[in-house]
């Protein structure tokens, strides 16, 4: 039975990557803000199979928390196979130019929690020599562009940051899975008209359960923006700063 | 908002959308003055899933399961949930959908508000009948659990309830324990209507599934010829878990509408009809490919062109039945309009529980059409008219022209429905079938 951490368990993608590891009957321990939320989520799980399902409500922008928030879970779960760290926000930018406390905000969320967390968790499996961290990172984080610099700014540190990690970890034997979606039609998104390479939360939770299972480093969601963003990232910089992008 | 449609692609219509992500919130009327409408996977064909003027509320995010019972198949779910989840889920564990539709891409809320039927109507009824237990959320916030024994009235009245009594949140659905959710199937030609009746008289005592498709285009001495289907689930238990299904084709964008012309049908139709090729075919199915060869197809609407396609789906009295259908396909053979699959079935005895429930004991004919103006209104009208002089009715969920004399005379009830509507709650069709176009 595989012990699974989720932090921000009630997100599309989290919930749709959860039931994939429901129906292989795994035990989860979720973390979100809204107690109502997080219990549809974990009966949802129980009922398609999952062993148990703790929830646990904390504001993950809260460093403060992080490290009793992970060791409560170990507690519960009884150890620790896989942790998922997939919250996120996907603010205004144009909010976040006019005010740097928005984007502080953004930056906060986005990268410095997920690195408090995963500080955390390394600093608990590393002497274990075994588990498995992934998180939620995105194409965003492989090139700045002038719509969304401060996401992208925010989830390019922590593929960095989880690059570093991977580096430090592999020699105890705790694996480190980078995931970055494109486009997902999920509540966070709902604003956006939807075009041809926009996908569901249900294809980017397939492929972080393939990366998972498979003991992937970084897995683009679909696999075409590996190649899409390998285009992207070649372009010079002094064509593409004139690009609006 | 044109993303929201119906599966026939018309009427187009201009509404607002307010997606819903969790059951326990309150619903999203804050700033709306129009009212208001569930859409799941807009698989009606007609107006019944739209909302012109309105705000339709997405209920696709609404797709978490509350509790399933492995002894008694009880699978308690949110309504948003589809049928293809809903199979996904439960297949490998035994059971299988009591009922079923063509496609599966629909929500089971869905499937409640439309009462919607299937190959097994003979045996199983409607998809009602196995419902044994509602959560509905009203405009004025109060949630009400409806089943047969509690708020009866209000159970009633939201099966087949077009989405009008409220916003199902969740519902329990007793599902089907299947030894092997294969089926061994027979395909059998026939000549004609007789032979139609004839077959389907002796085939509903053995067999759960039986349906028909016709070949809406020949005419003489080939009129009223197809393929006669039935079908069991197999008794052996499967070697091995069925495959997740393959991604099928998919239709990419609008094709022309001259694609489908009397040439290209006729084909079509002399293909199916030859299909099996001796007299009678026997073969083991995979569920999906038996219960939903279109679904195979995605966007297969688009198909019919520009305009969209317009579905007519009757039930007849059986006593007469076989003379009302002859005339219904020579219509239909002259205009030279008619589609890939016209599909005949015979609906059993076993009465729909809901107020405004489509099917009853009788013939069921589907046919659809590409919308090409007049001549297919006109088609449409001289088709309604006869089922009006046979006493039949027609299926709410694939209409999108009868009048308000018509729905009148198929549902006598349907005031009964208003009476418990939501006040908040309407629909493009309810307005249109009841005369408050406009309003």
């Amino acid at each position: 039975m595989q012990k699974i951490l989720i932090l921000g368990a009630t997100s599309a993608i989290a919930q749709a990557t959860a039931r994939l590891f429901a129906a292989q009957g795994a035990a989860f321990c979720l973390v979100g803000r809204s107690r109502e939320r997080l219990e549809i989520v974990a009966q949802d799980l129980i009922a398609r199979g999952a062993a148990e399902a703790f929830c646990l409500t904390a504001d993950l922008g809260d460093c403060d928390g992080h490290q009793a928030l992970i060791q409560k879970a170990d507690d519960q779960l009884g150890g620790l196979d896989l942790a998922l760290i997939a919250h996120g926000t996907l603010g205004d930018q144009a909010a976040g130019q006019a005010d740097f406390a928005i984007a502080l905000k953004e930056l906060q969320t986005n990268f410095i929690s997920a690195a408090s967390l995963l500080t955390h968790l390394a600093n608990l499996l590393e002497p274990r020599g075994k588990g498995a961290l992934a998180a939620i990172s995105s194409v965003a984080g492989d090139r700045g562009r002038q719509s969304n610099y401060i996401y992208g700014a925010a989830k390019g540190g922590l593929s960095i940051f989880m690059q570093g990690l991977r580096n430090r970890l592999a020699p105890a034997g705790v694996r480190v899975l980078t995931i970055k979606p494109g486009f997902v039609d999920t509540p966070m998104t709902a604003a956006f008209d939807k075009g041809l390479l926009w996908v569901g939360p249900e294809v980017i939770a397939a492929c972080i359960h393939r990366g998972v299972v498979k003991g992937r480093e970084v897995v683009y969601a679909p696999w075409f923006w590996r190649y899409v963003m390998l285009i992207i990232r070649a372009v010079p910089e002094r064509f593409f700063k004139r690009l609006k992008l | 908002m044109n993303a929201y449609q119906s599966w026939g692609r018309y009427p187009r219509v201009e509404q607002d959308a307010r997606p819903l992500n969790w059951r326990h919130q309150p619903l999203p009327l804050a700033g709306l003055e129009g009212a208001v409408l569930a859409y799941g996977q807009g698989r009606s064909y007609g107006d019944a899933c739209l909302n012109a003027g309105g705000a339709l509320l997405p209920t696709r995010r609404l797709d978490h399961f509350l509790a399933f019972d492995p002894q008694t198949g009880l699978l308690r779910a949110e309504a948003g949930v589809s049928l293809a989840e809903v199979l996904a889920f439960c297949q490998p564990r035994g059971f299988f959908l009591p009922v079923t539709p063509g496609t599966r891409y629909v929500t089971l809320g869905g499937a409640v508000a439309n009462d919607v039927h299937g190959k097994n109507h003979h045996r199983q009824g409607t998809f009602g009948r196995h419902v044994t237990r509602l959560e509905l959320l009203r405009s004025d916030g109060s949630r009400t659990l409806c089943s047969p024994e509690e708020n009866p009235g209000l159970f009633a009245a939201t099966i087949g309830g077009l989405g009008l009594t409220g916003l199902i949140t969740w519902l329990e659905l007793r599902l089907l324990p299947v030894v092997n959710p294969g089926l061994a199937v027979e395909n059998l030609r026939f000549g004609g209507l007789d032979e139609f009746f004839a077959l389907s008289a002796d085939s509903d005592a053995g067999y759960d599934y039986t349906v028909a498709w016709v070949d809406c285009l020949a005419k003489g001495e080939d009129r009223g010829r197809g393929v006669f289907m039935r079908g069991n689930h197999l008794e052996t238990p499967p070697q091995k878990q069925p495959k997740p299904p393959r991604r099928g084709l998919m239709i990419p964008c609008q094709l022309p509408g001259w694609l489908l012309n009397p040439f290209s049908l006729k084909a079509f139709n002399a293909l199916y009809y030859h299909w099996p090729r001796r007299e009678a075919v026997s073969q083991v199915l995979d569920p999906l490919g038996f219960f939903y060869p279109l679904d195979a197809v995605d966007n297969w609407n688009l198909i019919y062109g520009p305009g969209g396609l317009v579905q007519f789906q009757c039930v007849l009295p059986l006593d007469d039945a076989a003379t009302v259908l002859a005339e219904m396909l020579t219509l239909t053979a002259r205009s030279g309009m008619a589609s890939f699959l016209a599909v005949l079935k015979v609906f059993g005895e076993l009465p729909s529980p809901g107020l405004l429930s489509f099917p009853r004991a009788g013939a069921t004919l589907a046919l659809d059409f590409p919308i090409r103006g007049r001549k297919t209104w006109d088609l449409m009208a001289e088709l309604t008219r006869l089922v009006r002089q046979a006493g039949g009715s027609m299926y709410p969920a694939k209409d999108a022209c009868m009048s308000p004399e018509d729905f009148a005379a198929f549902y006598p009830n349907h005031h009964e429905l208003e009476t418990w509507r939501d006040p908040r709650f309407s629909s493009s069709f309810w307005r249109r079938v009841t005369g408050q176009e406009g309003q």
